[in-house]
């Protein structure tokens, strides 16, 4: 689905990504692992083709294009998805009427014309129901006055309404509390299938108690200096970051 | 302020005095005033505060260098009549009487310039006096046949009234067109002030209009203004509000190459109310300068202003709020704000709020920003799949329709909407 090879980034003249290497596959589950400040979300905006970043060696091939030359609009078109760590208030524009435009948008990029206004409200139901996001928040402002754990699942929905191929979950989990975490992770599981995948980046083990993960990579100082299976998060929550810190 | 004198408005008065037959429903002293004060203190230049950025003395002598006065044949106004009112027509500054439908609601008159009451040619320069300011000035002393509205006591109007301002100049051309709306006490009504331009040249409109709001009235007013590039204008509404009287208007700019709002508001009683709203988009080289006055003269009174500007190209927005707040005017609630958005780097906004307050136990609060479209709010929209059009569209209208969805007629609306952004 998605080949990372040795990604280098920068911004501002600062080498963030110092040579990434990753390879994602349909039907698979990477959990991404890291102290604060290794490149975690820099990685995720990368791949989302924030602008504010520059990448300076390597490549990116998702679903068999190079990425890198994307514009963000195409790469979300081709099937990325990032929810944001920090997702934006939007004021003024409306959660549900911009994810119609999104959703046609897509569509219109592979060819197909636009949902009928029926279908979208069914969607748009059946969606907000896995996500169990209240219908007052769906048809308010993007974001607007939302509580953090509401952003989040607010992201999630997003998600759910789009369809990507590749996800990626960036702290989704931080700000929730354990019944949001379950309801989050069970929408990520029913959403879950062969033909799609996950990045899930977390600082914590616990989210991947729910959303369990097939490898667990550990990023630090923006390099994967180790990777492994779901154990490895395990051991990480034992040991502790400082541990890692010292190795590398 | 000494200011320095030109004599363009000497050159002005000669040329678009070719045309204009005598206009004999003005009284004679507010005549003598006109010209007086013109005769002193000439076309404001950008030495007069007030024309800071603004000058149009030079834009007079730059672009209107030459005045014709010459109009192609206005026959049909169709296509330009909103569905859901009922339409007066102005062309070049004359009321159209052919033109303009039958006013048959309840409660309501209309009184050509030519046919003036009494109570009327009271009205006429009460508010807006002559020997205040050169633009009423001049369109005192050469003002278009315009009309007297009136709306009787105790009648509450249902169609709103569309007032459709046409220029179709076929050579360089000045117009003056005024009117006077009066609103009786206890009557309410809507009325859409819409300017356009169908001719092929350069005009300049100098426009006055006199409202005057009897207590308990209720006036919903809207200047929609689209002149075109080719469309220069002075618009200047002299508001005055009585006792528990409430006076609205939202003035949404689409186009023109210079446009000039100079909107005062004279709160004369207690509880009374005023809001001003404003939405402009600028493009090219436009100037769109919108210069208000509130002036809060008695106590417990409101007003309200929210101006937008959406500023791309070369063009220039500039707003300019007063505030007066006097003596008497205690517990005076006033609230003002101005929010830009600059397109370009080489477009400009010029903001100054301007409060005066002689009054101790008052609440006034200004505020303003400018800002580029947040890049943030940007690639979040991106990153969901929306392409770079579409999603600066949307934050663009979302930052309009914070004034768009004050307006309360639906066909107006529907136009705005679709020529905004
Ligand atoms: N836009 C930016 N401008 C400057 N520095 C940045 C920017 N984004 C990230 N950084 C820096 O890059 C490093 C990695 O940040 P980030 O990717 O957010 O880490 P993580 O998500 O793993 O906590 C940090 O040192 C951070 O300060
Ligand atoms: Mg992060």
């Amino acid at each position: 689905m998605i080949t990372i090879k040795n990604l280098h980034a920068s911004v501002e003249g600062k080498e963030i990504l110092r040579g990434i290497n990753l390879e994602v596959k349909a039907g698979e589950v990477h959990a991404i692992m890291g102290p604060n400040g290794s490149g975690k979300s820099t990685l995720s905006n990368v791949l989302a083709g924030r602008e504010d970043y520059e990448v300076t060696a390597g490549e990116v091939i998702f679903n068999g294009k190079n990425l890198l030359e994307l514009s963000p609009e195409d790469r979300a078109r081709e099937g990325l998805f990032l929810a944001f760590q920090y997702p934006v208030e939007i004021p003024g524009v409306s959660n549900i009427n911009f994810l119609k435009t999104a959703l046609n948008e897509i569509r219109a990029y592979h060819g197909k014309n636009e949902i009928t206004a029926k279908d979208f409200l069914a969607l748009v139901k059946e969606k907000q129901k896995l996500v169990e996001l209240d219908g007052k928040l769906a048809n308010r402002s993007v974001n607007e006055g939302f509580s953090g754990g509401e952003k989040k699942r607010n992201e999630i929905f997003q998600m759910a309404m789009l369809e990507p191929t590749l996800s990626i979950l960036d702290e989704t989990d931080s700000g929730l509390d354990i019944d949001a975490l379950k309801i989050v992770a069970n929408g990520v599981n029913t959403l879950k299938n062969k033909n799609n995948a996950y990045i899930v980046i977390t600082h914590y083990q616990r989210l991947l108690d729910y959303i369990v993960p097939d490898f667990v990579h550990i990023l630090y100082n923006g390099k994967i200096v180790q990777s492994g299976g779901k154990e490895l998060a395990l051991e990480l929550e034992a040991k502790g970051y400082d541990e890692i810190k010292k190795q590398f | 302020m000494i200011l320095e004198k030109t004599q363009t408005h000497q050159r002005v008065i000669e040329q678009i005095s070719v045309l204009n037959a005598k206009v004999d429903f003005m009284n004679d002293t507010a005549l003598s005033n006109a010209l007086t004060y013109l005769e002193e203190k000439g076309i404001p230049n950008n030495k007069n505060e007030e024309y800071k950025y603004c000058n149009i003395d030079s834009i007079l002598k730059t672009d209107f260098k030459n005045i014709q006065q010459q109009f192609n044949t206005v026959s049909t106004i169709n296509n330009l009549r909103l569905n859901d009112c009922l339409t007066l027509v102005v062309v070049n500054g004359n009321f159209s009487e052919k033109l303009s439908d039958k006013l048959v609601l309840k409660g309501v008159k209309l009184f050509s310039f030519n046919s003036l009451e009494n109570s009327g040619k009271q009205l006429l320069t009460a508010a807006a006096k002559s020997n205040s300011d050169s633009f009423i000035a001049l369109n005192t002393a050469f003002s278009g046949i315009g009309f007297h509205l009136k709306i009787l006591k105790n009648e509450q109007t249902q169609i709103p009234i569309q007032i459709l301002y046409i220029n179709s100049a076929s050579a360089e051309s000045f117009v003056n067109p005024r009117n006077i709306i009066e609103l009786e006490e206890n009557s309410s009504a809507t009325i859409i002030e819409h300017y356009i331009n169908i001719g092929t040249h350069k005009v300049f409109t100098n426009f006055v209009s006199e409202k005057y709001l009897a207590q308990n009235s209720n006036l919903k007013s809207y200047t929609l203004q689209n002149e075109t590039s080719l469309g220069y204008g002075v618009y200047t509404n002299q508001v005055k509000v009585n006792k528990h009287a409430n006076y609205q208007n939202t003035t949404v700019t689409l186009s023109g190459r210079l446009v000039r709002n100079n909107h005062q508001v004279i709160l004369s009683e207690d509880n009374c109310e005023a809001s001003l709203f404003g939405l402009f988009k600028t493009s090219n080289n436009q100037l769109v300068d919108n210069h208000t006055l509130i002036d809060h003269q008695k106590p417990n009174c409101q007003s309200n202003e929210l101006y937008k500007g959406i500023i791309g190209d070369k063009s220039t927005g500039v707003f300019n709020g007063k505030i007066f707040v006097r003596k008497d005017a205690q517990k005076t609630n006033a609230y003002q704000s101005s929010k830009n958005v600059l397109l370009s780097d080489e477009g400009c906004i010029n903001t100054k709020p301007q409060l005066e307050i002689f009054a101790d136990d008052v609440k006034c609060s200004h505020g303003t920003s400018t800002g580029k479209i947040d890049e943030n709010a940007l690639f979040y929209l991106n990153a969901r799949g929306l392409g770079k059009e579409s999603a600066k569209k949307l934050l663009l209208s979302a930052f309009a329709n914070e004034v768009i969805d004050k307006i309360e007629v639906d066909s107006l609306k529907e136009i705005i909407e679709s020529q905004i952004i």
